[in-house]
């Protein structure tokens, strides 16, 4: 990585030049100031008010000597350090270099207590102690703010350690599911349906949970159901994990269970975003999360 | 008066013209060496980012300007202050990329006037936020943080779900122009109508969701 990648040359040489002129500068003027201060304390030739006079004393010499160190500080920073122009400076430093050292520094620790989880199943992972303790780290990093601190969830992010999956909780499926994220997608029934037909659907579907509801209603969203919504979530409401449609018999619930709540996700519809970490994180570290995951619910 | 020995200073202190003129010489060489040099940098002027793709192969990907949604999500970006609690800027260490991906570079603000670095981190970082939440996940949390985050101490902003003010947005595009974003006649022409029908939830929704996604480790 280049210190500077002007756009011609000359703006290396103006910086060069500005800059050895500065400390060429300082140079001169704490050269032409060193006389130390003998005979009596000069006045100034200037007098205010009639008798107000000015002293011209030398610098302190400790204070001269501390810009003697600045200037030799910037000719040794320069030297080692860019700043010069396109010099590089002599130990090759870069923001980007150190960040780079940092990491390769990193990879090389962690490399070797990755590698010992390499080639074993998600399974055995899980009943591994230290494992599973690496896992938990790490969700706690990377995904306690959505999932929660005891990966039970949040309105709209589902509870991991339920055993119940919109999307699969076969260990593959998860590493799949960590690896490139999934979308979960309902269309929008607003419009579609009538606000009558949405309350009475809603019914319906809560009855699938015995939550209460209105039998009648419930009644009429049956065959509301059936039209619009098998599709996705299966003719007996048990869900799909290929489209991620969640199970709507079992009384677990992605935000609330309420007759309002159902309402609005049949007339909005929902569109739910689980990211994608592999390339962020690495296969070693999606493996953990996986394996960690999976063993919340198979204990 | 008349009787003391001249010193070199006199000249310099009893000439205010030449004071001014070397005091300011002085102050401006810090600018001179350090700011103006930067105007003539690649990496600080070309919309182009240098990366590494999956493989590892380099590849150099294009900034693009905000277009009319967005730029005026920014706006209000602006306006509700939450620069005040977020920063966009992630910092080359490794404590910061673990956790946000991929470090800020200059090029990815290159459109920005002005960017939105700052430093202040009440909430996290935002450079990288596009394409971590679902549109309807913002949308919520910005009606109310706590809905989706019990513990959030983040204000609301239930008042976003007014229409978006479109009357300024070709002034704004044009100007944004003269300073060097290259803005078509077509598109500035086009962006009233981009925005009807539009709340100004959509359109910071529309910001958020493109923020830092050139170099962005998530899908
Ligand atoms: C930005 C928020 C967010 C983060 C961070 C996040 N998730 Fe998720 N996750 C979601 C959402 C939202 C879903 C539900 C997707 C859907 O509705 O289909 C989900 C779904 C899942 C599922 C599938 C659950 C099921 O029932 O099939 C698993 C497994 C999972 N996440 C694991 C993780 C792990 C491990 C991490 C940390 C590396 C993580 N998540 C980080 C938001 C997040
Ligand atoms: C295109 C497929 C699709 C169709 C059609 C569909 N859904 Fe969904 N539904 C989903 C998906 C996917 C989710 C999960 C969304 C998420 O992860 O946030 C979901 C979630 C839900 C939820 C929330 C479940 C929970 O756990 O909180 C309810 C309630 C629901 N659907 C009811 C319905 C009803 C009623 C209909 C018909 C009017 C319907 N859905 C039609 C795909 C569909
Ligand atoms: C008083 C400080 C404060 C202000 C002002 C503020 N936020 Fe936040 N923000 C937070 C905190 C704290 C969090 C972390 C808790 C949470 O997720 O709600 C956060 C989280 C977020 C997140 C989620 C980031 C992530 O990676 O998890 C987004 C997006 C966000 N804020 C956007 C905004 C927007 C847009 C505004 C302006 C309309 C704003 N914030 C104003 C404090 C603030």
């Amino acid at each position: 990585m280049m210190s500077a990648d002007f756009t011609s040359n000359f703006w290396n040489l103006y910086v060069i030049v500005l800059i050895v002129f500065g400390v060429g500068l300082c140079l001169f003027v704490l050269m032409t100031n060193n006389k130390r201060h003998t005979g009596p304390v000069e006045v100034q030739p200037h007098v205010w008010d009639e008798t107000l006079a000015e002293y011209n004393n030398p610098l302190p010499r400790w204070w001269l000597y501390l810009f003697w160190a600045t200037v030799i500080f910037s000719i040794v920073y320069l030297a080692i350090y860019p700043g010069l122009g396109n010099f590089q400076g002599f130990l090759n430093w870069s923001s980007v270099g150190q960040y780079e050292q940092e990491m390769a520094k990193a990879k090389q620790k962690y490399d070797t207590i990755y590698a010992k989880f390499r080639g074993q199943g998600i399974e055995a992972l899980a009943r591994n102690a230290e494992a599973r303790a690496m896992g938990g780290r790490l969700f706690a990093t990377y995904c306690a703010q959505c999932h929660g601190a005891d990966a039970k969830g949040a309105p709209g992010f589902p509870n991991l350690t339920d055993n119940d999956w919109l999307w699969g909780g076969e260990p593959d499926t998860i590493v799949q599911t960590i690896t490139n994220g999934r979308i979960g997608v309902m269309t929008p029934f607003d419009g579609v349906l009538s606000p009558t037909e949405v309350t009475d659907v809603a019914n319906y579907v809560r009855s699938l949970s015995n939550l209460p509801n209105s039998a009648e209603a419930a009644q009429r969203g049956a065959m509301v159901f059936a039209a619009n919504c098998v599709v996705c979530h299966g003719p007996d409401g048990r869900g799909q994990p290929l489209l991620g449609a969640p199970n709507l018999t079992d009384n677990i619930w992605l935000v609330s269970s309420s007759q309002a709540q159902i309402e609005k996700n049949v007339r909005e519809g929902r569109n739910n975003r689980m990211p994608g970490f592999g390339d962020f994180l690495g296969e070693d570290k999606v493996r953990l999360l996986a394996a960690y995951v999976w063993g919340l619910s198979n204990k | 008066m008349a009787n003391a020995q001249k010193n070199s200073h006199e000249a310099i202190e009893r000439n205010v013209a030449l004071m001014i003129v070397l005091t300011l010489l002085t102050v401006s060489v810090g600018g001179l060496v350090e700011i103006v040099p930067l105007f003539f940098q690649h990496s600080l002027t070309k919309p182009v980012v240098h990366t590494k793709d999956a493989q590892g192969k380099p590849v150099e990907v294009e900034i693009k300007p905000y277009d009319a949604l967005r730029l005026a999500g920014r706006d209000i970006y602006i306006r509700e202050g939450c620069y005040n609690c977020h920063s966009q800027m992630v910092r080359p260490f490794r404590a910061e990329t673990e956790r946000y991906g991929h470090f800020s570079v200059a090029a990815e603000s290159i459109y920005d006037h002005p960017f939105q670095w700052g430093s202040k981190r009440t909430g996290p970082d935002l450079a990288r936020v596009g394409g971590r939440y679902s549109d309807s996940w913002h949308r919520d949390h910005l009606i109310n943080p706590r809905s989706v985050v019990p513990d959030s101490n983040m204000p609301a902003f239930p008042w976003l779900d007014r229409p978006v003010d479109a009357s300024m947005i070709k002034e704004k595009m044009q100007t944004l122009r003269i300073v060097g974003v290259p803005y078509t006649d077509a598109e500035i022409a086009a962006a009233p109508s981009a925005l009807t029908g539009k709340s100004e939830m959509d359109a910071l929704v529309a910001y958020l969701q493109g923020l830092g996604t050139a170099l962005s480790n998530f899908k």
